[in-house]
């Protein structure tokens, strides 16, 4: 879910409230704006993908909302990385001009030959 | 929410939804020389199934032999309910507009030969150019407007209404024709970009009479982060899976492995066959979206492992949505036409899944033959649509004057739509199909579906949740239905009922459902070759209807 619209970066260009597809954000008077349904967010990145200054974050948890730490995020880059993968922004190569599924069926896994039942790993799962 | 907007909008062609279809239907309206407006619960660009992540597509090149394989593998795969005739269409028109959309200036990438790689589109790119281009064809896009209603009269369909929910206001395009290209429905299960997908579209063209076909081919789920969104599981091809014990599974994501497992106990995948850094990195710069969700909650995907579940997809992944009736994907309603996946998709997918390459593909065609058709139609009416007697044809869901006046009880919209996910997402209802689990759960829909009245929404936002509540609770009622009279099994897995576990020779059919109420079924020959009628020629839309019937 969405969870935070930095106020220290947002220009308040509003294009996050016009291209959300469930309208999750409000626009406000001569401010930032607001999450304002946060409980219909879908969890799509969408938004994050459209604003021009990496500042909003949508948290991978769909169904619980989470604190954030802006100081953080921004620290470790997570703060646009999702507009930097598919190469929006200025002085980036578009994702789709570097994409790489018309090839991965070259490396496609073989079938499992690994005999009924045996494992040879065993992995912590928490 | 301060200055109530009204919007009042006069067209020859309205269309409802801007996913790919409906953008693909607009541009080519308008290259009709239709006067076209496009309304989005959201926003042309951003919207639906295929925005956020992207798409494979059904795309071969013009090699005869090559295109009547794929034809032939999916026919069986199908379940014999495909057409050949319309996958060759599809092969053919896709082929064209995959051309345009390189020649607009999507980076398709070349292999080694050169050769334009088109089969894969990346959601966020794709969209955000057919935007540009559905603007630069002159189309007017509505943005935030979710259609509530179709206008009608005796002539058949004239228009729309809705709401601008940040406005708190409202719109209404009187237009001769309309295409509903209002993607499937979902559920509300959060599957990636599908909460928009509540089968509005579905209710709108039942309520002036429109049938629906496919509706039992819904039994699809698909696997995605336990914590998160992404369904686009393509990747997992590359996992090895685990129990909570760390003991590997063994399974394949499709079939009922996971389903199976899943009502065991918790699922873990390991990205471990992905074996190298090589391989590793060609994956992320393919379906990027998939490695989002891990990487966010700091799971190296490759080493460590990752909790899974099975999100349900209804109608997006599933095949079923508004009946055709001819080669423009005109419906049987005057001058409703439909594209994309409000539309059955079993022309060409039969009774498989149309997720993974037939889908995409779909809703570039059927756009573009739905937008050509209605632009057609328009320009034969001879009444405008503002002179036309409209009235609204909504009848459900909807707050409606004489409505609140008799109202007593009130309904909660969030605990309907609880009500519905509770008989539609569970995996021992929806996935292990029964003839007795289904008829106990359709006995209790039947039950809620006078509640979807009883509904009091205040706001723009509560109207068009009460609306979506009761087109959920309608496409709910036409799956298992559907489900129920389909007493066999068909296809690649799409619908099963345990007590027929066999496929019967003798159902090899399309089944027809309608009606609200109460609803009706009937069987339509997947054998007899497209109702070839001509859009603007209802006597012969009508005529090829019954023969249908008849025949
Ligand atoms: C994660 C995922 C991956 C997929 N991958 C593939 C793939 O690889 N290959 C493939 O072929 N298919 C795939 N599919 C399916 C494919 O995305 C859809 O078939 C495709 O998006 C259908 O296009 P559409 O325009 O009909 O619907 P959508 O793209 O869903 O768009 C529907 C639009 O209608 C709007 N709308 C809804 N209700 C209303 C209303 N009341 N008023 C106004 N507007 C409304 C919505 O806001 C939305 O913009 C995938 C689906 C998902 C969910
Ligand atoms: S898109 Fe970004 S900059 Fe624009 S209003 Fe939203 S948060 Fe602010
Ligand atoms: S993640 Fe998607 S649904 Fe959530 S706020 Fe952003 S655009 Fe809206």
């Amino acid at each position: 879910m969405i969870e935070l619209v930095s106020a220290e970066r947002c220009i308040q260009c509003n294009l996050c409230v016009k291209v959300c597809p469930t309208n999750v954000f409000d626009k406000t008077e001569g401010g930032v704006p607001v999450i304002k349904r946060q409980e219909d967010c879908q969890t799509c990145f969408i938004c994050e993908a459209y604003c021009p200054v990496d500042a909003l974050y949508v948290s991978p948890f769909t169904d619980e909302a989470v604190q954030v730490d802006e100081e953080e995020l921004a620290a470790k880059g997570i703060l646009g990385s999702w507009r930097e993968t598919i190469g929006w922004g200025p002085g980036r190569q578009k994702l789709a001009a570097l994409d790489q599924t018309p090839f991965i069926d070259r490396i496609l896994p073989p079938r499992p030959v690994r005999a009924a039942g045996i494992s040879d790993v065993k992995v912590q799962t928490s | 929410m301060s200055k109530h907007k009204n919007v009042s909008l006069t067209a020859d062609v309205l269309v409802i939804g801007g996913g790919p279809a409906g953008a693909w239907a607009a541009w080519s309206a308008a290259n009709e020389g239709a006067k076209v407006v496009l309304v989005d619960k959201g926003y042309l660009g951003s919207s639906g199934a295929t925005a956020p992540g992207g798409t494979n597509l059904l795309y071969l090149p013009p090699d005869k032999e090559l295109r009547e394989a794929a034809v032939q593998a999916r026919l069986k795969s199908g379940g014999y309910l495909a057409e050949a005739e319309w996958i060759h269409r599809v092969l053919d028109q896709v082929y064209i507009n995959l051309e345009l959309v390189e020649q607009w200036g999507y980076p398709f990438v070349r292999d080694e030969s050169g050769t334009p790689m088109r089969d894969h589109l990346q959601g966020p790119e794709y969209m955000a150019l057919m935007r540009k281009v559905v603007k630069r064809a002159g189309v007017k896009i509505v943005d935030q407007a979710p259609a509530l209603e179709l206008l009608v009269d005796e002539h058949g369909v004239g228009g729309a209404r809705g709401v601008l929910r940040q406005e708190d206001g409202e719109w209404e395009v009187r237009a001769n024709a309309v295409v509903i290209a209002t993607g499937g429905c979902a559920f509300l299960s959060k599957g990636l970009g599908c909460n928009v997908l509540t089968g509005d579209g579905y209710l709108m063209a039942s309520e002036l009479g429109a049938e629906l076909s496919g509706m039992e081919f819904t039994r699809r789920y698909a696997p995605s982060p336990a914590y998160s969104s992404n369904t686009r599981s393509r990747l997992l091809g590359w996992a090895t899976y685990y129990d909570k014990d760390g003991n590997p599974l063994n399974g394949q994501r499709n079939g009922d492995f996971l389903a199976t497992k899943l009502l065991e106990g918790p699922v873990y995948a390991i990205m471990n066959k992905a074996d190298t850094p090589e391989k590793q990195a060609i994956l992320r710069k393919s379906h990027a979206i998939f490695f989002l969700p891990y990487d966010r909650a700091g799971i190296d995907v490759f080493t460590e492992p990752f909790p899974l579940t099975l999100r349900y997809e209804g109608t997006v992944r599933g095949t079923g949505g508004i009946r055709i009736v001819n080669e423009q994907c005109a419906t049987t309603v005057n001058g409703l036409y439909v594209a994309g996946d409000a539309a059955t998709r079993e022309r060409i997918t039969g009774a498989a899944s149309g997720g993974g390459a037939f889908n995409a593909s779909w809703a570039i065609c059927s756009g573009t033959w739905s937008g050509k058709g209605a632009a057609e139609y328009a320009r034969t009416q001879s009444l405008g649509a503002g002179e036309r007697n409209l009235r609204p044809g909504g009848k459900y869901g909807l707050r409606k004057e004489e409505q609140r006046a008799e109202q007593s009880a009130s309904v909660d919209t969030r605990e309907l739509v609880k009500a519905i996910q509770d008989e539609v997402l569970p995996l021992d209802i929806n996935y292990f199909r029964t003839e007795a689990g289904l008829t106990e759960s359709l006995g209790r829909l039947n039950e809620l579906w006078p509640k979807v009245n009883e509904q009091t929404p205040q706001t723009s936002t509560e109207r068009v949740q009460a609306r979506e509540a009761a087109a959920m609770a309608a496409t709910a009622r036409w799956m298992y239905t559907a489900a129920l009279a389909r007493k066999e099994s068909r296809g690649a897995g799409l619908h099963v009922l345990a007590e027929y576990p066999e496929t019967d020779p003798n159902q090899q059919y399309r089944l027809l459902v309608s009606g609200l109420e109460s609803i009706v079924t009937r069987p339509e020959s997947a054998a007899h070759p497209a109702v070839a009628a001509v859009a603007n020629d209802t006597a012969a839309v009508q005529s090829a209807v019954k023969e249908v019937q008849a025949g």
